[in-house]
Formats: C-alpha cells, structure tokens, sequence
C-alpha cells in the first residue's frame, strides 16, 4: 500500500529573509524549574490514604495565603512577598476551581497562617471549617533575588502531612511555583499526572468574519503570561508547540501562500519546513520532537510526509487520492492516526509509523476530522461531523466513541498533558465569532478560556520540567 | 490577506450575487451574451476612463460573473455551468496572452480548517486544470488555497456556504 518514495526535496529549513516576516518580538521560554527540599515536620511526608472516600469534586480544600518569614519587596510583587503570598493561594485556587476537580475555598475568605505555622498547622482552626484538606505554603525572597516557593498539603482528619515540595523561581516565574503546586496537589489527591504547569499556543482572531486578523499567540494553561507573536500582517493557522516548548509549528500566508514554519521562540528565527512550492499544512510534532509531520497538497492532491525536525529529505507517507492530512502519534511514536477522503468522505485511519498497514478505524455514521492521539495512548479525541461539529473520543480501534461537546461548531482537540481534558474551538453560527472552551472526559465541566480576544487552533503543550 | 486580494474577493463576491451559478440559487444567472462582453467580436479599446487590461476590473467587465466558479459541499468537479464559464475565461486570457492570474479556491465554514485549506487547493486547481484544457499556458496560472478563512458571504446558511465554495479567478496587476 505504501510507497515509501523518498522526495529529492533538498535539505528543509531555508531561512526566510527578515523583511518578508509577520513576527513580533521573540520571547524565550524559561527552563525548567529548580526543586529544592523544604522543612516538614518529620523525615518525610506520609504515603497514608487520603481519609476521604467522596469523589474528588465534593472534596473541600482550603488554601488560605501563603506565608512569608519576611515581608521583602520583590519584582514579582510591588507589596512584598506577604502580598505574593495571597496571589500564590489564589492562582492555585482558580486552578482547582476552574477545572471542576475539586471545591477550594481560597485565601481571600480564610485567615492567614502564620510562617511557623506552615509545617505545624492549627488544624483545629481547619477542621471547623469542614475542610478535609489544607494546603499551606510559604514566599520567601532569597539574597539573589530569586524566590523559594514550598508547598505542604495536609489532611486535616488525619492531621497527617500528604505531600511537600519546594521550587526555586526567577520573580517573573512565580506563577510556575503556584502551577506546580497546584500539579502537586491535583497528582496526590488524584493519582492522575500533572498538567497545570504548561503552555498552550493557538491563534487569536480579531475583525470581520470577511477580514479576520489571525495572529500567533500564547499563554499559560490558566490564560496568564499571553503573548502575540505574530503581528497580524499574514494570517496565521493550526500551531504546535514542540515537545520542549523551543518552536512552534505554524502555517502562515506571509509569502502569500500556505506554508508551514518552523518558529524558534527563543531566537526569534523562522524557517519553511520543507522547501517546496506547493503548499504545506497541518503541521504536527512527533513525541520526541525529532521528526515533523506536514501534509503537502500536490496539483489537487494533499498527503502526509515526515521530515527530520533539523531538515533533510521528506518521506511520503500516503499515497492515495484524495486528501490525506494531518497526523497524531501514538505517545510511544510507534502508529500515527490521520484523516481521509479516500472513503469518499473524512474519516480516521491508523498507520504505522513508517505508512504502512493503513487502516480506517471509524464506522460510527458521520465524519471524523482531526483526531488527535491522547498523551496517555488509550483514546483518540476529534471533531465529529455528524449535522452539527462535535468534539468526541473513542478508543485506538474506533470502538466506543462518546460525544463530549453540544455546539454548533466545536472542532479541532487538543489534549491536557495529562489526558483528562481536551481543549477545542467553538465557533458561533453567523458572527463567525471563535473561543477556546475546554471539556473533560465525562463531558461534564465544560467551560470557555478567557483569551483577551477571539481564540481558535488552541494546541496544549507538555508538562513543563 | 493584503487590500488588493481582499479587493478582488468583493470584486467577485459582488459577480457572484450578482448573478449566481445554480448552486448559489438566490438569484438566476443570467444569458451569457448579455454579460460575456468580452465574446464581442470588436476589438478592445482602452478608453481614458475605462478600466485598464491587465486589471482585476478589466477581466471582471469582459466576463462578467464568469471570474468566479461555485462548488457543491465537498465536491470539486467542473459541471456544465463552471465550464461555461471557465470557457470565458479562458477566451478572454487567450486575447490578453500577456495576463497572468491566480485562481483561488475556497469552501464554506461547515468544514475542519485543515481540511478546508487542502479542499480549496483541490477546487482552485479543477479549475486550472481545466482552463489549461482550453489551451491557457499552465505558467500562466498561480494557484492559492484559502480554505474557509476569506467568505464572501457572510451568514451561516446554505445560500452563504453556495456562495463561498468557489474558485475566483484574480489577475495578477
């Protein structure tokens, strides 16, 4: 079925001259984040059971302010570290809250410990306030400027210790420390992977539904730290982040047609990941980040090829006719799941990595567009085409497809990190008018993201190290 | 998108209500004598307030609504109606041998972005493909895909999506 026909484009990743970019300033994306041991009140937290049996959304937490050993001006706080403190509780607060996993009660209707209390909680104080668990944590500004963050959560019948962490951040990053604890709490109380510390890319939209201003942007998985980095000139569609949030994938019109870029956010560079001149769309990364996949549209003819992520040689992937586009790797690389006309209409099929063993996988009645592979490699989440579009999921073999989403145009998932929530586009009948609204598996606790304009194309990024 | 394309699309979007191929059935087309001036046997003159060859509005004034061919939902074949009109064209890009173009191709927005974009890719070059079977120069002929992200008509129902499944063909100034 498959013919591997190894194209003789020259190698990939021409540098596109300064002059014909769209490209705002760059902006780095920080490293990973430094862990450092913090006091608690004995060799180590427990590992006993939480003593609470109720489903995690009925579970009550209380996050009042963090604590700070001393009130100290910082950047990331114009009041000082106490005031950062409060902020810290609250980020962490709107996290659990946000994504209906549990019922926080935050720092602004609870008194505030004390810095000794941190590690030895009044928990009779918290019990009182029906809590089953309390999070405590403290701020503290070091000589180099840098802040220490720890992060204690307590179960308060138990009056045990569950877990503790501590990061070192730069000023700028004091939301990643309330992120990562927000992740520290979600893991020990779930058992699930984390996924509030990441990133997610998409494409803001502004302007008449007949001249839409599409740009580049991104912000944290809570909608903080948002950026353009595009200006607007060119329309700009579908981003991927890469696996280590270095590049973006990104198609852009700026040379006046449909071209996929590989965009360096750091250093600001941009290049074509192929250098063809038929157009290139639907960009994805491959888990690792080590290989690209395109799909390149050939007199009427559109199929998916691979390409090494530092250029070379393009592999053809399909061969059929018709419109074979897109492409999702199974987490562990091994089988890629795309879209197909070749039946006569979109539906999903799976291959292995290399193209071979091309097999359809979805008979359900309508349409299956853009399936995108869970991160934990046990479902496939995508836009179902059945009278109105609808975000749904099945399993790797197309069985027991549920759809999760009830609007007039959803389409486009992506996957939280941590394969528990999916985040789409809805698009409003007649206005044109796009936002970024997140579902998770149960269907239940959709809501919209605040984007500060019209938002479309989102794609979540890894956990951040 | 740059003014001028967004110049040829109202250019176009204005052909296509105008007088709209059978699937955009809001109004009837027209006879194709009373549009198609550029079939008119007397060779053009550029008169001092007449549009200029090698215009948008040059090619839109000698075929009429003929610049722009409509679609059926997913579909992409030349019926009789597009090779009509396909047929002026290409009459006209014969006379003007000198005239490069570009064909557009787009869909309406009941379709997946991706998607959508490798369809308008498809549609666009139907129509090339076809133009070149009437004898214009392949080279002559530029092709662009944009996918459902340039309607002409703006609401969400059938006569909208009619309108905006087409490939308009835009001369390049």
């Amino acid at each position: 079925m498959t013919k591997m026909l190894v194209l003789l484009f020259s190698a990939a990743l021409i540098a596109v001259p300064a002059a014909a970019q769209d490209l705002g300033a760059p902006v780095g994306d920080g490293g990973p984040v430094e862990r450092v041991a913090v006091e608690g009140d004995d060799d180590g937290p427990l590992r006993g059971t939480v003593t609470d049996e109720t489903a995690w959304s009925d579970i009550g937490i209380a996050i009042p302010a963090f604590a700070t050993d001393r009130d100290r001006p910082t950047p990331a706080n114009a009041d000082g570290t106490g005031a950062l403190g409060r902020e810290v509780a609250r980020v962490i607060t709107a996290n659990l809250r946000n994504n209906g996993l549990f019922k926080p009660v935050g720092p602004d209707s609870l008194p505030q410990p004390a810095f000794n209390q941190i590690t030895a909680p009044a928990f009779s104080t918290w019990s009182g306030r029906s809590a089953e668990m309390l999070v405590h944590g403290y701020v503290r500004a070091r000589d180099d400027g840098k802040l220490v963050v720890g992060c204690y959560l307590y179960d308060v019948a138990l009056q045990n210790e569950l877990v503790r962490e501590g990061w070192v951040v730069g000023p700028a990053d004091w939301r990643r420390a309330a992120h990562k604890c927000s992740d520290l709490i979600f893991s020990r109380l779930t058992g699930e992977s984390p996924f509030f510390d990441s990133r997610i890319a998409y494409i803001a939209e502004t302007g008449p539904k007949d001249r839409r201003v599409k740009r580049l942007a991104v912000m944290d998985s809570d909608g903080a730290n948002h950026r353009f980095l595009t200006l607007g000139s060119a329309t700009a569609l579908t981003p991927r982040y890469s696996p280590d949030y270095a590049k973006i994938l990104y198609l852009s019109y700026v040379d006046g047609n449909p071209r996929i870029y590989v965009y360096d956010i750091g250093s600001g560079k941009q290049t074509l990941v192929t250098e063809n001149r038929n157009p290139t769309i639907a960009p994805r990364w491959s888990p690792d980040g080590k290989s690209i996949l395109y799909s390149m549209a050939v007199a009427g003819n559109t199929d998916i090829y691979r390409v090494p992520a530092t250029g070379g040689a393009s592999i053809k992937l399909t061969n059929t006719p018709g419109i074979d586009i897109g492409g999702s790797y199974s987490p562990d690389g091994t089988k890629i799941v795309f879209e197909s006309d070749r039946s006569g209409s979109q539906q999903c099929y799976v291959m292995n990595a290399d193209g071979s063993n091309q097999k359809r996988i979805s008979f359900f009645g309508g349409r299956c567009a853009t399936p995108e592979w869970s991160p934990r490699g046990d479902q496939i989440a995508f836009t179902r085409i059945a009278g109105d579009f609808n975000v749904a999921v099945m399993n790797t073999s197309g069985g027991s497809m549920r759809v999760l989403t009830r609007g007039w145009q959803d389409e486009a998932p992506t996957w939280a990190p941590n394969g528990r929530i999916i985040q789409f586009f809805r698009t409003e009948r007649n206005t044109g008018r796009s936002g970024i609204w997140q579902v998770d598996l149960t269907g239940e606790n959709e809501r919209r993201l605040p984007t500060p304009v019209d938002a479309s194309d989102p794609a979540w990024g890894p956990i951040r190290p | 998108m740059n003014t001028k394309i967004a110049t040829a699309l109202l250019v176009a979007s204005a052909m296509g209500l105008s007088a709209c191929a059978k699937k955009a059935p809001v109004v009837l087309p027209p006879e194709p004598a009373t549009t198609t001036t550029g079939t008119q046997p007397t060779q053009p003159t550029q008169s001092s307030t007449g549009p200029v060859v090698g215009t948008q509005q040059h090619f839109a004034n000698a075929v009429g609504s003929s610049t722009t061919i409509y679609f059926d939902t997913d579909r992409y074949d030349i019926d009789s109606q597009d090779a009509a009109a396909l047929q002026a064209q290409a009459q006209y890009f014969a006379r003007y041998p000198q005239i490069t173009f570009t064909v557009e191709g787009h869909a309406d927005e009941r379709g997946t972005r991706e998607y959508n974009l490798a369809l308008g890719e498809r549609r666009a070059t139907s129509a090339k493909n076809y133009l070149v079977s009437l004898g214009v120069a392949a080279n002559r002929i530029s092709v662009v895909s944009y996918g459902k992200e340039s309607p002409v008509a703006l609401a969400s129902n059938e006569a909208a999506w009619a309108l905006n499944r087409r490939a308009a063909s835009v001369v390049i100034n």
